[in-house]
């Protein structure tokens, strides 16, 4: 009976989100479409959430709606890997729909969004939720189309239009790639229902061959490099709410639709050894790729998007290295990369969703995303910069947060993998955990350069010495993310158990006994001998160590002595003279020029005599090398064939009638060539058969 | 009159059919081309009489006299007082030489005999073996489209098309029953009116009843290389 309530809660999930989709057709006025529509998009939230735990605990349901083709009706179904799922989009969905109450204000056009957000919504659970290869694409489809509509939301600039167009392209080539390997499957198991495609048995080749569509299609949407291109274009340009949710939830729901066919409708017995290797060398490569880029963008927007890139490699490592180690028959610790990559992508959504909540409630209150102009907002912001700054801090992988406990746990899936077969694998897990490591690191400086350029020194522009604080609604909005990071980098103890249901479906290995075997204070991974963790204990060290430190360098009676920001003694300070956004990270660029292949110009402006110099101008432009030489080629030559294509097109009305003349003859031809095969060869052939 | 008789009547007015077909693609002046097609619509009247007589169905005879009356006079004096009234030129301006549209002709029909072979073997009626003839003047009549410069010979070549199928109609099923051959007529009326029609419009926006000439203006018109 839980099962059912369970799927029912689900199912309201979808119809409010559905309802609110219909909002502008009901009311017009601003105010109270953008309340009501983020009044249900918090309760399809709290449904989500609802589910999404109820599911974990308890097992979900199956339920066959009478809708879609007449002999395939929509299945649907809440396993707990969809459950898991749901919590995650549920838990980020719900502080940005409260966040949006704020953010929308003054949004004068508000009804596309109205129509597309909770739409784009509802196709994220419902992807969560199908049970048949049928509505798993529709449901599909709906998001991507929905999202297209909110990246170009602001289409009045051409910018958007293009970043709109590349988005859909690639969604829909990833679409078709996905399609692709459904069809594999269909053909294997002779049915569109997953229960049919679960228990089929697929030959090694074509395993492979569904295996490489998946990953591309799925690899696609999550951005795994090469494949990101259209990310970091279509996630700065969509309004600050919808980022939130793309890079926080539906590059997740990739993430979900890999793990739905490649570990459940294919399953762990069909991994061959390359699979994880595959997965492994592309989360690397994304991991590393997405940071570095991120470290040389000045669009505060748009780094974000390139370290979701970096997230989502982290993710796939802890995904490959579970696949790996399943394949060679290590199900405790494949749970634990399982695991690891699960917490990873709610991890993820959190504190991505509220870095890019922050960067809007900036954008809000500042109207740039150029961080060269930003500064010294935590004196104008400072609620925003907290929550902010605990963004930073998570993500970077401190103690106590929750970035931490997850990047953790994948390196102890790494460090505890024992031989595995071959001099490649044996050389691959360590050298995809040094990468992970480096990713850290990276990203650890990105995120020292992005809370230093915006919140810290000086304001760079007058704008900026103007900003103001956001409203309660967003404060609330990011609030929220703020708790559960702490909560979840505190408590994974209470929390791993919780999904330890998707490993139990998946591998039929439990990890609750060993997480529980120390107590709720400690997290003990498979064994207290290789590495336990205890964020309470962490926290309270640190806690201690601030507290002696303070009172170390604050004694008693001393007052703080506040003095000009960045003065380096001088007594004549200028915003110029801090580290500018390009300059901060412009050692790494110097290190490592011959990957980021910058463009710089310097170019001196003389002043009568050549040693009198005036001004000097430099520029620097660090392009994504994989969009210069994977995309642009393709481009030019779809483009031209394109061109041929049209200049056959114009070439008038006799090669037209010429076409369809030489159409009817090739038909007939080919009736003709039919018949003969019917009725001559075959009888004088058997004929022949005979008198042998 | 015998119905072995009646067979080689039409099996001769199908191969004269064939010959009309051939003749419209060799000719070179505007007018033996309208001669031509007029002849053809005759010849397709006459085909309609002997078959009516030959099964007694009278709907074909009145089929017969509409057609006569349409193809054999109405549309081919309209398409010369078109050439009269807009100074068409009046050569006939092949955009492949004479000779090799024959010898392709020829192919085509081969070709169209060969695939009609097995239909014609399971069929009863006694105007079977006009099929093959009736399949060739379609495909003819396209040709004559594709390979003509000029917008009044390819409204003919379309018009020998229609009749060719007539001919497959009347050969195949003994005639399509009235109302369906009227409405037929009516549309084909209707088609080369709106083409008169159509040629005095294009004369006055391009100066030139020549598809070419039509062509390079669209070409041009929005090519921005």
């Amino acid at each position: 009976m839980s099962g059912i309530l369970t799927l029912d809660l689900a199912l309201a999930a979808c119809i409010s989100s559905l309802l609110a989709s219909l909002l502008p057709a009901l009311f017009t006025s601003g105010n109270i479409l953008r309340t009501l529509l983020c009044l249900l998009l918090s309760v399809t939230g709290l449904l989500a959430i609802a589910a999404g735990i109820t599911g974990l605990m308890e097992g979900g349901g199956a339920l066959t709606l009478p809708l879609g083709l007449p002999w395939l009706p929509i299945h649907l179904r809440l396993d707990a890997l969809g459950a898991f799922f749901l919590l995650l989009i549920g838990s980020l969905l719900l502080p940005v729909a409260i966040y949006s109450q704020g953010y929308l204000r003054g949004v004068t056009r508000l009804a596309p969004l109205a129509v597309f957000l909770p739409l784009f919504v509802f196709g994220m659970l419902g992807v969560v939720l199908a049970d048949d290869a049928f509505s798993f694409m529709l449901l599909w489809e709906v998001m991507s189309l929905a999202s297209y509509f909110l990246v170009t939301f602001e289409h009045q600039h051409a910018e958007n239009r293009k970043a709109g167009f590349f988005y859909l392209l690639m969604a829909h080539m990833a679409g078709l790639l996905i399609l692709g390997s459904f069809a594999v499957l269909y053909a294997a198991s002779g049915s569109f229902e997953f229960a049919t495609m679960r228990q089929a048995a697929i030959s090694p080749f074509w395993a492979a061959i569904a295996f490489l569509l998946a990953g591309l299609g799925f690899g696609t949407k999550a951005g795994v490099v090469p494949l990101h291109g259209w990310l970091p274009d279509a996630h700065p340009v969509a309004p600050s709410n919808v980022s939130a949710l793309m890079s926080g939830i539906m590059l997740k729901v990739a993430i979900f639709g890999f793990i739905r066919v490649v570990w459940d409708l294919m399953g762990p017995g069909d991994f061959q050894w390359w699979w994880g290797t595959l997965v492994l060398a592309a989360g690397s490569s994304s991991a590393v790729t997405g940071v570095l880029l991120a470290l040389q963008q000045n669009d505060v927007k748009r780094l974000l998007a390139y370290s979701s890139i970096e997230n989502i490699g982290i993710i796939l490592i802890g995904l490959g290295l579970g696949m790996l180690l399943a394949r060679y028959g290590h199900p405790t610790l494949a749970a634990l990369g399982l695991i690891a990559a699960l917490y990873h992508s709610i991890n993820h959504a959190l504190f991505k969703g509220l870095l890019f909540m922050g960067a809007g409630a900036v954008l809000h209150s500042f109207g740039s995303r150029d961080m060269e102009s930003m500064g010294g907002l935590i004196h104008r912001m400072p609620w925003t910069a907290v929550f902010f700054l605990v963004a930073c801090l998570s993500i970077s992988g401190l103690p106590p947060f929750n970035g931490f406990v997850s990047e953790w746990l994948i390196f102890q899936s790494a460090l505890m993998a024992p031989q595995l077969g071959g001099a490649l694998l044996t050389a691959m897990v360590p050298f995809s955990a040094a990468m992970l490591a480096l990713a850290g690191a990276l990203a650890a400086a990105c995120f020292v350069k992005v809370f230093g350029v915006v919140f810290l020194g000086h304001a760079r522009s007058n704008a900026a010495a103007h900003a103001h604080e956001v409203d309660n609604w967003m404060k609330l909005g990011m609030a929220i993310p703020v708790v559960l990071c702490l909560a979840l980098g505190l408590l994974p103890v209470l929390f791993i158990p919780l999904m330890d249901a998707v490993p139990q479906t998946l591998l039929d290995i439990s990890l609750t006994g060993a997480v529980h075997a120390h107590g709720w204070l400690w997290l003990t991974p498979v064994d207290v001998s290789h590495a336990s963790y205890s964020a309470p204990a962490a926290l309270a060290g640190m806690l201690a160590l601030g507290c002696v430190a303070f009172i170390f360098l604050h004694p008693r009676g001393e007052s703080i002595r506040r003095s000009v920001l960045w003065s380096c003694g001088n007594p004549h300070t200028h915003a110029r003279m801090q580290y500018s956004a390009s300059s901060f990270s412009q050692p790494l660029r110097r290190i490592l020029v011959g990957i980021y292949q910058p463009e710089e110009h310097i170019h001196n402006e003389k002043n009568r005599h050549k040693l009198l110099t005036r001004k000097v101008h430099f520029t620097s432009l660090v392009r994504d090398i994989a969009v210069q030489k994977l995309y642009q080629p393709i481009a030019e030559f779809v483009l031209s064939l394109a061109k041929r294509l049209d200049r056959q097109h114009q070439t008038g009305i006799h090669t037209y009638l010429a076409y369809t003349f030489y159409t009817i003859l090739f038909l007939l031809a080919l009736l003709s060539f039919k018949q003969a095969v019917a009725h001559y060869h075959l009888p004088s052939l058997m004929q022949a058969a005979s008198a042998i | 009159m015998s119905a072995a008789l009646i067979q080689q009547l039409v099996d001769g007015l199908a191969a004269l059919m064939l010959l009309t077909s051939f003749a419209l693609l060799a000719q070179h002046r505007m007018l033996s081309v309208l001669n031509w097609f007029a002849a053809q619509g005759v010849l397709l009247a006459v085909t309609a009489a002997v078959v009516a007589y030959g099964t007694d169905n009278n709907e074909l005879y009145i089929s017969a006299v509409m057609t006569f009356l349409l193809k054999g006079l109405l549309l081919p004096w309209l398409l010369w007082r078109v050439i009269r009234e807009l100074h068409v030129h009046r050569e006939v301006e092949p955009l492949m030489n004479t000779t090799l549209t024959m010898l392709v002709a020829l192919g085509v029909t081969l070709f169209a005999f060969h695939i009609i072979q097995p239909i014609e073997k399971i069929s009863q009626l006694m105007t079977r073996d006009s099929m093959a003839i009736a399949t060739a003047c379609v495909l003819l009549g396209m040709l004559m489209m594709i390979t003509r410069r000029k917008a009044i010979t390819q409204v003919v070549g379309f018009l020998a098309v229609e009749n060719s199928l007539f001919f497959a109609a009347i050969g195949s099923t003994n005639g399509m029953p009235l109302v369906v051959e009227i409405g037929i007529a009516f549309d084909v009326l209707i088609a080369a009116l709106i083409f008169g029609l159509f040629f005095f419009q294009i004369r006055d926006t391009f100066d030139s009843l020549e598809v070419d000439a039509m062509n390079a203006h669209l070409i041009h018109g929005d090519d921005e290389e």
